[in-house]
């Protein structure tokens, strides 16, 4: 144990190392909080999507890339029926409720969209709605007048009518004073007003509206063409790519070694077969079988994660290990264990890998990071599983989306960043442990 | 070894030949029987939900359909006699496949015809050529993959072998220092800098396209044409060359380090042999054969990058075809594709096979007499 310790030890005199357990203690205690904040089957259920997210502006950039343009771009702004009073007035078979909805808007510019959601009580007869717009320097603006569904909702800013009344896109045409046609019009800031009038033909009819003013930014990581916040994605996609590769990483170090020392323990046809088998395994292209298995059965994560470890089992780490393995089978510890009566196993497993342990603990830091990259391949192919959100599958959609091209570039770059800084936290102390576990390196 | 008189010479010349060409033999049957068990551990996992075996049923009711709807000789003869006509077809067709014998008797059969490259009919790809065979539509993007991946792995090999033996001489000056530093920066696959690349060079500085082999359409003159492809080469290369190049340099540096503390290399300093001459003769001459081997490790590594690379990179090579078979579900062009990157590996390990034979003395002494 007292190699372990000083390993450990002699880590801090590596700045890089340092840095790299910073980096993975950092991802380790963003894995814990995404697992604690958002529990596996809630971020399965917002991964999906839906109305969870229609409150959200599509494809925003995170807030950030706005401080650095100038903080002009507008948030997202939302009002509320539940926040104001309402006028009633009787008339008679009839009820007019008019509701006034506040929204101030400081920004330089425009919204990427307004929409009005409703939701109306009703028994029999649905209630009628008639919206206007009233802007801060007193003009009003009819947007829509209809009878109302259950959930329904007025998408203003893709409203043909009232885009060819304005003269702009309703998103811009409602926020300017400018000239229909002006070539590029100036954001009027104020006070503005959205006043709806409705009229219930019941005694019991209720409305509920939401105005949401959608910005062109939202949140530290801004959000995909679903409305979905990508946060969701690159904090659950923190565990899903440090359990996926530590799980694969492990898997297959542990199982190469011991079948590495039973081969070398036993000899004979043994090594013999494990040795052409570890041939075999060479010439099957990894990437290709797990493609080929995504597409024919399932592309779950955790049948993946069994390929990838089944296949890794006989890799070319095998004839490293046998090398090293085999001046050790003659020490003379084993031969003290075999006139003890120690059965094959217990050699194996108690005096023959435990020796080479330390040799293959970095191998094992940098191999985690290779698999994490594994899983994200995947996913850049399609292949992703079905319903975890992973920083593969966030790069996928913006590939398919061509995010590049459109000029989101926040939508690659966060998910990108995040694979990179894993790979170089566990690069990094991968390196210097070989340093320190591998004497021959020492002195270079 | 110093004997050199010219009759001895040709005849140890000979010798050696017999050697390696014995050795060579071996060689090839020993792979070939890696490749026939790795194609068949192949075609059992493509069979394991049973989807050859319903991929052929399909294609043979259509088959037949086909011939029977399409034969004059069939036309008057009503629905009911045709469906049985066709059935009696199909269970001959049937019979004559075996596929009503056991999976295992028949699994051989598709081994055969993997192993000889009969690699059937695409679902719904064709080749660029209006091919439907399987083996076509491989053949056609072989070029593109050998041009791209070829070129980046020599070039990635020279530059590291001759950059690590001058870093090595150099050992702890500033620059060996940074590029020691930089090496973690391999630990993403060159798909993910190849991201990068796009973004800054063809989409924020529009210098270099973003995807594509050549500009569309091809110019006409060769020389043209020969400029576009290499325009086109440039960022997936760079991209391989930036994943690849510090890794490789760190990894030489360090065996060269290693292998230049011998004492015969001590001895031949001490001698005071001239730095180049050391280090061709006494540390890249015996260190030879080691460095082919992690060529092919690293060949073989990069052959299954090669998919994800030519997809975002949209290079029209076997890994943009898988991608796309993928997306068509088009198991034969897959199951095909898996074959094709087998062999692929296999000739890679036997040409380095080969040169590691003519690189190792000790292959050609196999004999023993020495």
């Amino acid at each position: 144990m007292t190699r372990w310790r000083d390993g450990l030890a002699q880590i801090r005199r590596y700045p890089s190392a340092v840095v790299g357990l910073l980096i993975i203690a950092l991802l380790l205690a963003t894995a814990i909080y995404a697992v604690t904040a958002i529990p596996y089957s809630e971020a399965q259920k917002l991964w999906r999507g839906g109305d969870a997210w229609q409150e959200l502006p599509v494809n925003a950039s995170p807030v950030w890339t706005d401080r650095i343009r100038g903080g002009e771009a507008p948030r997202t702004i939302t009002a509320s029926s539940d926040e104001v009073a309402v006028e009633r007035e009787d008339l008679g078979a009839a009820r007019l409720e008019t509701t006034t909805l506040e929204v101030d808007f400081p920004y330089g510019d425009f919204p990427s969209e307004i929409n009005l959601f409703l939701e109306a009580e009703f028994e029999q007869r649905q209630p009628f709605t008639r919206v206007h717009w009233r802007r801060p320097d007193g003009q009003e603006i009819p947007i829509e007048a209809r009878r109302v569904g259950e959930r329904d909702r007025f998408s203003i800013s893709q409203d043909r009518q009232l885009e060819s009344r304005l003269g702009f896109a309703p998103q811009i045409g409602l926020l300017t004073d400018a000239e229909p046609g002006t070539a590029e019009p100036d954001v009027l800031q104020g006070t503005y007003q959205l006043v709806i009038e409705t009229v219930h033909f019941e005694e019991d009819a209720r409305l509920h509206a939401d105005l949401v003013v959608y910005g062109q930014v939202h949140g530290a990581f801004g959000t995909d063409h679903q409305r979905r916040d990508l946060a969701v994605a690159l904090l659950w996609g923190t565990p899903v790519a440090l359990a996926f590769g530590l799980l694969a990483a492990v898997g297959t170090t542990v199982t190469t070694l011991i079948i590495a020392a039973t081969g070398v323990w036993y000899g004979g046809w043994v090594d013999a077969v494990i040795q052409r088998l570890t041939e075999v395994n060479i010439i099957l292209p990894l990437l290709p079988i797990l493609v080929m298995i995504g597409t024919l059965y399932s592309t779950s994560i955790w049948l993946m994660l069994g390929v990838v470890v089944v296949l890794g089992i006989f890799s070319a780490g095998i004839k490293m290990y046998r090398s090293m393995l085999l001046p050790i089978r003659q020490a003379p510890y084993i031969e003290a264990a075999r006139a003890y009566g120690a059965s094959g196993g217990r050699i194996i497993l108690r005096y023959m890998v435990p020796r080479i342990l330390p040799v293959l603990i970095p191998t094992f830091v940098t191999l985690i990071p290779t698999y994490v990259f594994l899983e994200a391949s995947l996913a850049v192919l399609g292949l992703g599983d079905p319903v975890l959100p992973t920083w593969g599958k966030v790069l996928h959609d913006a590939q398919a989306q061509s995010a590049l091209y459109h000029g989101f570039y926040y939508w690659v770059v966060s998910p990108a960043a995040l694979l990179m800084l894993t790979g170089l936290g566990f690069a990094m102390l991968g390196f210097a442990l070989d340093r320190i576990f591998n004497p021959r390196l020492r002195s270079l | 070894m110093a004997s050199a008189a010219p009759v001895s010479r040709t005849a140890s010349l000979l010798r050696d030949l017999r050697y390696l060409g014995v050795f060579t033999a071996k060689r090839v049957i020993a792979l070939l029987l890696t490749v026939l068990v790795g194609v068949y551990l192949t075609i059992l996992i493509a069979n394991m939900g049973g989807q050859v075996d319903e991929l052929r049923m399909a294609q043979i009711q259509g088959e037949v359909a086909e011939q029977v709807r399409g034969d004059p000789a069939f036309q008057d003869l009503d629905s009911e006699e045709r469906e049985e006509l066709m059935q009696r077809q199909i269970d001959l067709e049937v019979e004559r496949l075996r596929l009503d014998e056991p999976f295992i008797l028949r699994s051989f059969d598709y081994l055969r015809a993997a192993m000889t490259l009969d690699l059937g009919r695409a679902e719904q790809m064709h080749s660029d050529a209006g091919s439907r065979q399987v083996y076509n539509i491989i053949v056609e993007r072989l070029p593109a993959t050998l041009l791209l991946f070829g070129t980046a792995n020599l070039l990635v090999f020279f530059v590291s072998v001759f950059a690590a033996l001058s870093l090595s001489r150099r050992y702890g000056s500033r620059l060996d220092q940074s590029v020691i530093g930089l090496a973690p920066t391999s630990a993403a696959p060159a798909w993910f800098y190849g991201i990068f690349l796009i973004l800054i060079f063809a989409f924020i500085l529009p210098l270099l396209p973003s995807g594509g082999m050549v500009s569309v359409p091809p110019p006409e003159d060769p020389w043209a044409y020969a400029a576009s492809v290499i325009r086109h080469m440039a960022l997936p290369l760079a991209a391989m060359f930036i994943a690849q190049i510090f890794i490789s340099i760190y990894s030489w540096r360090t065996f060269f380090l290693i292998h230049s503390s011998e004492d015969y290399v001590e001895m031949a300093r001490a001698k005071g042999l001239p730095d180049a001459l050391v280090e061709q003769r006494y540390i890249l001459r015996p260190t030879l054969s080691p460095i082919v081997t992690s060529f092919l490790l690293m060949l073989i590594g990069l052959w299954s990058g090669a998919i994800i690379l030519e997809q975002v990179f949209n290079w029209p090579g076997l890994g943009t075809l898988l991608f796309e078979a993928i997306g068509h579900r088009d198991t034969p062009v897959i199951i095909g594709s898996v074959v094709i990157f087998a062999y692929l590996l296999a000739v890679t390990v036997f040409l380095l096979d080969f040169l590691y034979a003519i690189l190792d003395p000790r292959v050609r002494i196999d004999g023993g007499q020495r």
